[in-house]
């Protein structure tokens, strides 16, 4: 075994939990299971790409790499811009859709109408962009060796270093601002959490919105790691799943490990098993969490 | 009518459906500094009247008044900023946040320069409090739980205090300890209306008692009165419990 699967299963890792965090929040605070949250991702990708397409071909040098990167300032402007629409597509959705059955109806009419956003959302971008692959660039970057056997290129450390980064402010977020009090009460008591004076709707806003940039984050490091297609976050919706619910539904640290597990154990079955063993290590793990312990690693109820 | 009161709620029908109201044209009216008990048997529709006047059950007709304003239609979490505060019954504290975030959270509707002198006043106020201010509030003693959904419902120095039985589930010694101190919030100015099962600890605190049967109003007196009348007591308070099971 190579220790190479910890790069690979950390950057695999960030990038899920990047998503999971808003399944984990919208699942709890909402109570429904968010299918569109795929096509959060995909759109963020997709939406960073144009947007670095328009802004290199505007400003003179912005399209180039900073130094060994193959990340230009067009990129990181894009990637900024793009989580801004992003947020907004979660929130019209919101608006469009999940207000109106708020309430009103089961929570499987809610998780039916979010599959149903989610494939128009995706043809739409087949539409645009068509489904063939797209890459933010066509550099090719040579792994520079770490140490310890470990190698990396520059890329896959500027990406973890800035998940790492989202992940401790977000549980800064979450656990030092009066926002984040208000996310985390709204998730275990919504009618105290009126009681207590927070503005529920507007918590829930917020929630969509954090939900929707992280998404995009995760989509924009997809990207650059792999490739862009319509289907790159409709695929990573069941990792997606496996490490919200692993980690405990509502439980952002919980979300975080759980992706973690998932994203090396991903990387463990490819080295050890073979590609084709990739997607099982979800299903193993999702299986495994709601026999064993159903409320997850860091779950309130067992 | 009642011109001196400080919340006046008028012929007020509500319920969680809007055909199936549970309240139904209930009247309940407290002046300030006064202490008020909604009592009635079982499946009387007390606890879905406080939580209407709290604005967490929606109000199909009548009136909410308080301090002159009318918040029939207002959102729960803006009566608290009009200065009506509420301690649910049960799951009454964020049990997976700690002491301190719970009273942080409350604090948000204070202004940010006073935030923590009302956070300090509401520790030294319940000293309890103060030396588990790090513990999860699920983690909490009953008591200590009650005293914590006070102290957040307190935090934002409300006109009046709204409480869905505060001796629900607690020994008799707690609840002499509860009510001591809410007779000591009602000396600091505070206005109390309480919903309660325990019909003896609440006619011993209030001034005003309101029998409700059906989601109305059958009843309503001095406490005094009450105190010293077998017959009501036992068709409302007692008798009808064991009717309405039967």
């Amino acid at each position: 075994m190579s220790p190479q699967v910890i790069i690979e299963g950390l950057l695999n890792g960030a990038l899920i939990g990047l998503g999971a965090v808003g399944v984990t929040l919208t699942y709890s605070i909402l109570g429904f299971a968010n299918f569109a949250h795929g096509e959060f991702i995909t759109f963020g990708a997709y939406a960073a790409l144009a947007i670095a397409a328009v802004v290199s071909a505007l400003v003179v040098g912005f399209g180039d790499g900073l130094g060994p990167l193959s990340i230009g300032p067009a990129l990181i402007l894009a990637a900024l811009f793009a989580m801004a629409l992003t947020a907004g597509l979660a929130l019209a959705l919101d608006r469009l859709l999940f207000t109106r059955l708020r309430g009103k109806s089961e929570a499987i009419s809610m998780v039916m109408a979010s599959f149903g956003a989610s494939m128009a959302i995706r043809a739409l971008i087949e539409f645009v962009f068509t489904s063939r692959p797209a890459y933010f660039s066509r550099d090719l970057q040579i792994a520079r060796p770490l140490g310890f056997g470990l190698k990396a290129t520059p890329n896959q450390l500027a990406l973890l270093l800035v998940a790492g980064v989202l992940v401790v402010c977000v549980h800064l977020l979450l656990s030092r601002t009066q926002i984040g009090r208000a996310m985390r009460a709204v998730s275990e008591n919504p009618p105290l959490a009126r009681a207590s004076g927070v503005d529920v709707e507007a918590t829930i806003r917020f929630v969509w919105a954090l939900g929707g940039a992280l998404a995009c984050a995760s989509g924009v490091m997809l990207g650059l790691l792999v490739q862009i297609r319509p289907f790159m976050g409709f695929d990573l919706l069941l990792p997606l799943f496996a490490a919200a619910i692993l980690g405990g539904i509502g439980s952002v640290p919980g979300a975080f490990a759980g992706a973690m597990v998932i994203g090396i154990g991903e990387a463990l079955a490819v080295q050890l098993a073979g590609a084709e063993w990739r997607a099982a290590v979800a299903f193993v793990a999702l299986i495994a969490v709601l026999l064993i312990r159903p409320g997850g690693i860091a779950g309130r109820k067992p | 009518m009642n011109r001196g009161a400080l919340l006046s709620v008028e012929r007020l029908v509500a319920g969680y459906e809007p055909r199936l109201p549970i309240v139904n044209g209930a009247s309940v009216h407290a002046a300030q500094g006064e202490i008020v008990a909604l009592l009635g048997p079982n499946g009387a529709g007390k606890s879905t009247l406080i939580k209407a006047i709290a604005g967490l059950v929606p109000a199909a007709a009548g009136r909410i008044l308080f301090d002159g304003k009318d918040l029939t239609r207002m959102p729960a979490h803006l009566r608290i900023s009009e200065g009506l505060a509420f301690a649910p019954q049960t799951e009454n504290v964020f049990a997976s946040m700690s002491v301190d975030d719970n009273l942080r959270l409350a604090a948000g509707l204070v202004p940010h320069a006073r935030r923590a002198g009302r956070i300090a006043a509401m520790y030294e106020a319940f000293p309890d409090l103060k030396r588990q201010k790090r513990l999860l509030a699920g983690r909490l003693s009953g008591g200590q739980r009650q005293m914590l959904a006070i102290a957040r419902a307190l935090l934002v120095e409300p006109k009046a205090l709204m409480l869905d039985e505060p001796s629900a589930g607690l020994s008799p010694k707690l609840v002499e300890i509860v009510f001591a101190k809410l007779a000591e919030i009602r000396a600091s100015g505070v206005t109390i209306v309480l919903v309660e099962q325990n019909a003896r600890a609440a006619l011993a605190l209030a001034d005003r008692v309101y029998v409700l049967v059906q989601g109305r109003n059958r009843h309503e007196g001095e406490a005094s009165a009450l105190r010293g009348d077998p017959m009501i007591a036992s068709l409302y308070l007692g008798g009808v419990e064991t009717e309405s099971a039967a």
